[in-house]
C-alpha cells in the first residue's frame, strides 16, 4: 500500500519536473489534437491495406509511373518558374532603383489571394483555342484554323505549370524579399566595393542568402500544386491527386485510392522535410544578422525597363488578369441581380463557418504551442510535429479519411443519448457544420502554430525566467506574457487560417451537410455545370477576402525592416 | 485567469458552431426529403421545387461529384440520406454495390419506367437517358453516319478530341464496348482511338465542340444535352460552339447509340421513407419528365413524351439494348484498359 504511493508520489514528480509547469490538461490536449490529425491518416493507411495484390500491381503498372511523371514535370515546374520568378523580383526590388519599384514590391504578393482552380478556370477562357486571345490573333492574321499556327496549348502539363505559378510564386517572393531585407547590407556593400559585377553579385551572395527563404517558400508553392485537384484535373495533368480520384471512382477501389494516397504522402513529407530545414537555417542566420537594409543601386538605360517588365508581368498574370476577367463578367451580369438573398446566405455561411475554424484553430494552436514551450516533454514536440502534416494532405483524401472517425464519434454520442433520453439524435457532427469546422481545424492548424511558433520564438526565454522568478505560476507566463507578446502573431495567423477556410473547396464538398454551399463551392457548382462564368461575384468575393491577409503581410514585410533600421540607428 | 478577449474569441465560435449546428438538426419538423446527389441541384431545381409545390414537401440537397456514396455508407443507420441521385449508372451500381440502397416495389415507376432502365430489383431506376454522341464539324465533316468503332479508323487521325477517358461518361461507353465486342477488342480500340486524337483528353463535353470551332479537331464525343444547354445558356460564346458542330448519333456496328441514364436510388436507412417514395414516383411524372426532356435536353424515360424540338433534330434515338448493370459491372475493367492503353496521356 505504502509503496504503491511512493511510486504513485515518484512519477508524479517526475512527470511533474517534465512538464515544467505546464498544466496536465494542456499536454492532453496536445496529445488529442495529434491523434485527431492523425485519425484520418490511420484509417487512410487501414483502407489502404484492405486492397488486393492485383489492384496494387495493376495500380503500380498503369497508374503510377505516368502519375509520378506528371506530377514530378508538374512539381519541378513550379519550383522552376516561382523561384526564378519570386527570387528575381525580390532581389530587384530590394536592391535596385527602377521606374515603379515601390509600388511593384507591394503588388507583387498579390497573386496569392487567387485560387489556383479559379485561375484555371479563367485562363483556359482566355488563352484557349476559342479564347479572345487565339480568335484575336487569328482574325489580325487571316489564319482560319489551328493548325494553321503555333499557340501554347494552356490544357497541358506546361499550361498547368504557368497557371499554378502565376498564383504561386509570392510565396517564394515574399520569403525571398523578408530575407534580403534583412540580410547584412555590408556583405554586399563590400562586395560592389570590391567591384562585383551586378550578376555575380546576385549569384555569389543574393541567392545564397536566400536559400532557406526559398526552401520555406517553394515548399510552400509545391505542396499547394501537389494538394491541388480543381487546376490540374481541368487542365488534363492526371497528377497522383487526379489520379487518386480516378481510381477511387472508376474502380469502385478506395484501397487503390488510398494506396495512391500513401505514396503521395511519401511526397509530403520530403516537402515537410525541405521546409523545416529551412526554417531551422533561417533561424540560425536571423541570429546573426544586422538589421541595416542594402541601399538600392540605380538601374540604367533600357535595364530599368526591363526590370519594371520582370516584375509588372507576374503581377499582371497573377492578379490583375483574372481580376478583371471576374469583375467584367460580374458587371455583364448586373451586380444587382446577382446580389439576392441565397447569395447573402451562402456569403454568411462561408464567414460563419471560416469564423468558427478560426476561433477553434488558434485556440487550439496556442495551447498547442505554449503547452509544449514549458513541458519538456519528447511527447509534446512529437506532437506538435505531427499536428503539422494536416496541411500538406489533399481535402478530399482528408475528407474521406475523416468519415469513419467522424461518423464513430457521431455513434458514440447518439447510443449514449438514446441510453439517457431514449430518443434518437441523428448525426451530430457529420449533420451539422461541426465535421466542417473540423477539417478545417485538422488542415489549417500548422498555419497557426507556425506563425505562433514563429512568434514565441522572438520572445526572449529570459522574460519567462524573470516571471518565474518573481513567483508567477506557470498559467500566468501564457496569460501574461506569451499570449499578449503573440498578439501580432496571432492577429495574422487568423487572417490566413480564414482566408483559406473560405478558399477551401474539396473537404467542405464532401463533408458539409445538407443544404449549406459556401462560395467556393458555389464557383464549383457553377463550374461543373459548364457556366463558370455565373459564379465570378462568388469568385471575386473569394479573391477579395483573400485579399486582407495578403495585404497585412506586405505592409509587415515592408514596415518590418524600417522599424528595425530605426532602432539601430538610435 | 484566462485572457478576456480570448474567452470572448471562444465563446463567439462556440455559439457560432452551435448556431450551424441547430440550424442543421432544426429541418426536422417538418416534413422533408434529403437528396445526395452527384448531379448539380441547379440542373433540376425546377422539377424539385414543383414537387415541393405539389406535396408541400421540403428538399433538402448535397452535391458533390465525388465520394457521397463513400460518405452514406460510413453515416451509416443514422444517416440523413433518403435518395441518391446519380448522372452515370456506374456510380448508382456503385451505391448498390456498397449496400446502402433498399429495394423499392412501386406500380408508379414500374410502369413508367422501361424494364431495362430499371434494377429488376428495384434497388436504382433511371429517370433520364443520355446519349453519348459525336459532334461534327459542320463545314469539315460530309459524314452522316459514324460508328463508335470508326474512331479507332486511321482516316480520323488526328482528327478527334474528347474529355478525359477516365471521365465517367467514356467509362460508361468503355464498358459497354467490353460488354459489345470484349476486352482484348476493346484495348485494341482504345489504342486506335488515342492514335487518333488531335490532343491530349482535357476539359469537358463542351470543349469538344469549342475545340472543332478552333478547328483543333473535327469530331468529338459529347453527350446530346450539352448543345441545347450550349444554344441556350447564359454564355454567348458557348452558342458559337454550338453552333459550329452537327450532332451524330453514332452506333455500336450492326447494333445501336450507347446510353447512359441519370438514376434514383432509395437508400438504405432513408429516415423519411414516405416522401423519398414520393420524390421518386414524382420523378417519372410526365410533368417532371417534361421538365428532363425540355429544360435539360435529356431523353425521358416515360413513353409518350414529347422531346425538345432541338434534340429532335439529332434524329431518332435507338438506344441500346444492353443490360445498364453489365455494363456497370464492367467499369473497373474499363478503367484498367484506359490505364493500361495510358490513353490520358
Amino acid at each position: 500500500m505504502s509503496t504503491l504511493a511512493l511510486t504513485h508520489r515518484l512519477s508524479t514528480t517526475s512527470l511533474r519536473r517534465a512538464l515544467n509547469g505546464a498544466p496536465l490538461w494542456s499536454v492532453a490536449v496536445v496529445v488529442a489534437v495529434a491523434a485527431l490529425v492523425l485519425a484520418p491518416l490511420v484509417s487512410l493507411v487501414r483502407i489502404a491495406a484492405q486492397g488486393e495484390a492485383t489492384l496494387w500491381a495493376q495500380v503500380t503498372v498503369d497508374v503510377l509511373p505516368a502519375a509520378l511523371m506528371d506530377t514530378g514535370m508538374l512539381l519541378a515546374g513550379v519550383a522552376l518558374l516561382t523561384g526564378v520568378v519570386g527570387i528575381g523580383a525580390a532581389w530587384l526590388v530590394t536592391a535596385h532603383r527602377f521606374p515603379g519599384r515601390r509600388a511593384l514590391a507591394a503588388l507583387l504578393p498579390l497573386p496569392l489571394a487567387v485560387p489556383t482552380y479559379i485561375t484555371a478556370y479563367i485562363y483556359v477562357e482566355i488563352f484557349d483555342s476559342a479564347g479572345p486571345v487565339q480568335m484575336g490573333l487569328r482574325s489580325l492574321m487571316g489564319w482560319t484554323s489551328r493548325g494553321d499556327y503555333w499557340f501554347p496549348e494552356i490544357r497541358s502539363v506546361y499550361g498547368c505549370i504557368f497557371v499554378m505559378s502565376a498564383v504561386l510564386y509570392p510565396y517564394v517572393y515574399l520569403a525571398a524579399r523578408v530575407m534580403f531585407l534583412t540580410q547584412s547590407a555590408s556583405m554586399i556593400e563590400v562586395a560592389r566595393t570590391l567591384g562585383a559585377s551586378r550578376f555575380k553579385l546576385f549569384r555569389a551572395i543574393a541567392i545564397p542568402l536566400a536559400r532557406p527563404a526559398l526552401a520555406v517558400g517553394l515548399s510552400l508553392a509545391l505542396l499547394e500544386a501537389l494538394n491541388d485537384i480543381g487546376a490540374s484535373e481541368y487542365l488534363g495533368v492526371r497528377t497522383l491527386t487526379v489520379s487518386i480520384f480516378t481510381t477511387w471512382l472508376n474502380r469502385g477501389s478506395l484501397a487503390g485510392a488510398a494506396q495512391i494516397a500513401c505514396v503521395m504522402l511519401a511526397f509530403v513529407i520530403v516537402l515537410i522535410a525541405l521546409e523545416r530545414r529551412g526554417r531551422r537555417d533561417r533561424r540560425y542566420s536571423l541570429s546573426t544578422r544586422r538589421p541595416r537594409v542594402t541601399q538600392p543601386v540605380n538601374l540604367t538605360g533600357h535595364q530599368r525597363w526591363l526590370a519594371t517588365l520582370f516584375c509588372a508581368v507576374p503581377v499582371l498574370m497573377g492578379f490583375a488578369l483574372p481580376v478583371a476577367f471576374l469583375v467584367r463578367e460580374v458587371l455583364r451580369r448586373g451586380l444587382s441581380a446577382q446580389v439576392d438573398n441565397a447569395f447573402l446566405n451562402h456569403l454568411l455561411t462561408t464567414i460563419g463557418l471560416s469564423a468558427a475554424a478560426t476561433v477553434a484553430t488558434l485556440a487550439f494552436g496556442i495551447v498547442l504551442v505554449t503547452a509544449s514551450r514549458l513541458a519538456r516533454l519528447r511527447l509534446t514536440k512529437t506532437a506538435l510535429a505531427v499536428a503539422g502534416i494536416g496541411y500538406a494532405v489533399p481535402g478530399t483524401v482528408l475528407a474521406l479519411g475523416l468519415l469513419t472517425p467522424l461518423v464513430a464519434i457521431d455513434t458514440g454520442i447518439g447510443s449514449l443519448w438514446r441510453a439517457l433520453t431514449g430518443e434518437r439524435v441523428g448525426l451530430i457532427l457529420m449533420g451539422s457544420a461541426a465535421g466542417i469546422v473540423i477539417a478545417y481545424l485538422i488542415r489549417f492548424l500548422p498555419i497557426a502554430t507556425g506563425s505562433l511558433t514563429a512568434g514565441l520564438e522572438r520572445v526572449s526565454p529570459g522574460l519567462e525566467d524573470a516571471g518565474r522568478i518573481l513567483g508567477a505560476r506557470p498559467r500566468e507566463l501564457v496569460t501574461r506574457i506569451q499570449i499578449p507578446l503573440l498578439r501580432p502573431a496571432l492577429a495574422s495567423a487568423a487572417l490566413l487560417v480564414f482566408v483559406d477556410c473560405i478558399k477551401e473547396l474539396s473537404a467542405t464538398l464532401l463533408l458539409r451537410p445538407l443544404n449549406t454551399e459556401t462560395l467556393a463551392t458555389l464557383v464549383y457548382g457553377h463550374a461543373s455545370r459548364g457556366a463558370f462564368e455565373d459564379g465570378s461575384l462568388a469568385a471575386l468575393v473569394i479573391v477579395l477576402v483573400g485579399l486582407l491577409p495578403v495585404i497585412q503581410l506586405v505592409r509587415s514585410a515592408e514596415a518590418g525592416p524600417k522599424k528595425a533600421g530605426g532602432s539601430s540607428a538610435s | 485567469m484566462m485572457n478576456a478577449t480570448f474567452a470572448r474569441g471562444l465563446l463567439a465560435g462556440a455559439v457560432a458552431l452551435g448556431a450551424l449546428a441547430g440550424s442543421g438538426l432544426a429541418a426536422s419538423a417538418e416534413e422533408v426529403v434529403n437528396v445526395y446527389t452527384n448531379r448539380e441541384p441547379g440542373l433540376y431545381s425546377a422539377t424539385l421545387d414543383e414537387f415541393t409545390k405539389a406535396t408541400g414537401i421540403k428538399v433538402n440537397a448535397i452535391f458533390s461529384e465525388q465520394g457521397l456514396a463513400e460518405r452514406i455508407r460510413a453515416e451509416g443507420e443514422n444517416s440523413p440520406a433518403d435518395v441518391l441521385i446519380t448522372v452515370d449508372i456506374g456510380r448508382i451500381q456503385e451505391a448498390v454495390d456498397l449496400g446502402i440502397t433498399q429495394p423499392v416495389k412501386s406500380e408508379a415507376l414500374n410502369s413508367a419506367i422501361p424494364a431495362q432502365l430499371r434494377d429488376p430489383e428495384g434497388r436504382w431506376f433511371a429517370l433520364s437517358m443520355r446519349a453519348r454522341s459525336i459532334y461534327a464539324s459542320k463545314d469539315r465533316v460530309k459524314d452522316t453516319a459514324i460508328t463508335y468503332e470508326d474512331l479507332a479508323d486511321p482516316k480520323w487521325k488526328g482528327k478527334i478530341c474528347t474529355r478525359s477517358f477516365q471521365h465517367q461518361y467514356n467509362i460508361a461507353l468503355t464498358a459497354a464496348m467490353i460488354v459489345k465486342h470484349g476486352e482484348a477488342a476493346t484495348e485494341e480500340w482504345l489504342k486506335g482511338v488515342k492514335a487518333n486524337l488531335a490532343k491530349k483528353p482535357s476539359g469537358g463535353d463542351r470543349d469538344v465542340a469549342k475545340d472543332i470551332l478552333a478547328g483543333v479537331c473535327d469530331i468529338g464525343l459529347g453527350n446530346t444535352y450539352y448543345v441545347g444547354l450550349m444554344t441556350n445558356g447564359t454564355n454567348p460564346d458557348q452558342k458559337k460552339w454550338a453552333e459550329a458542330i452537327r450532332v451524330i448519333l453514332p452506333t455500336f456496328k450492326g447494333g445501336k447509340t450507347h446510353v447512359n441514364i441519370s438514376g434514383i436510388a432509395m437508400m438504405k436507412n432513408a429516415p423519411h421513407r414516405e416522401n423519398a417514395l414520393k420524390l421518386m414516383e414524382y420523378m417519372v411524372t410526365p410533368a417532371a419528365q417534361h421538365v428532363f426532356a425540355d429544360v435539360n435536353y435529356e431523353y425521358p424515360v416515360r413513353a409518350g413524351i414529347e422531346i425538345n424540338p432541338l434534340v429532335k433534330s439529332f434524329g431518332t434515338l435507338h438506344p441500346e439494348e444492353m443490360s445498364l448493370a453489365e455494363v456497370a459491372k464492367n467499369r473497373a475493367k474499363a478503367s484498367a484498359l484506359v490505364d493500361k492503353v495510358g490513353f490520358d496521356r
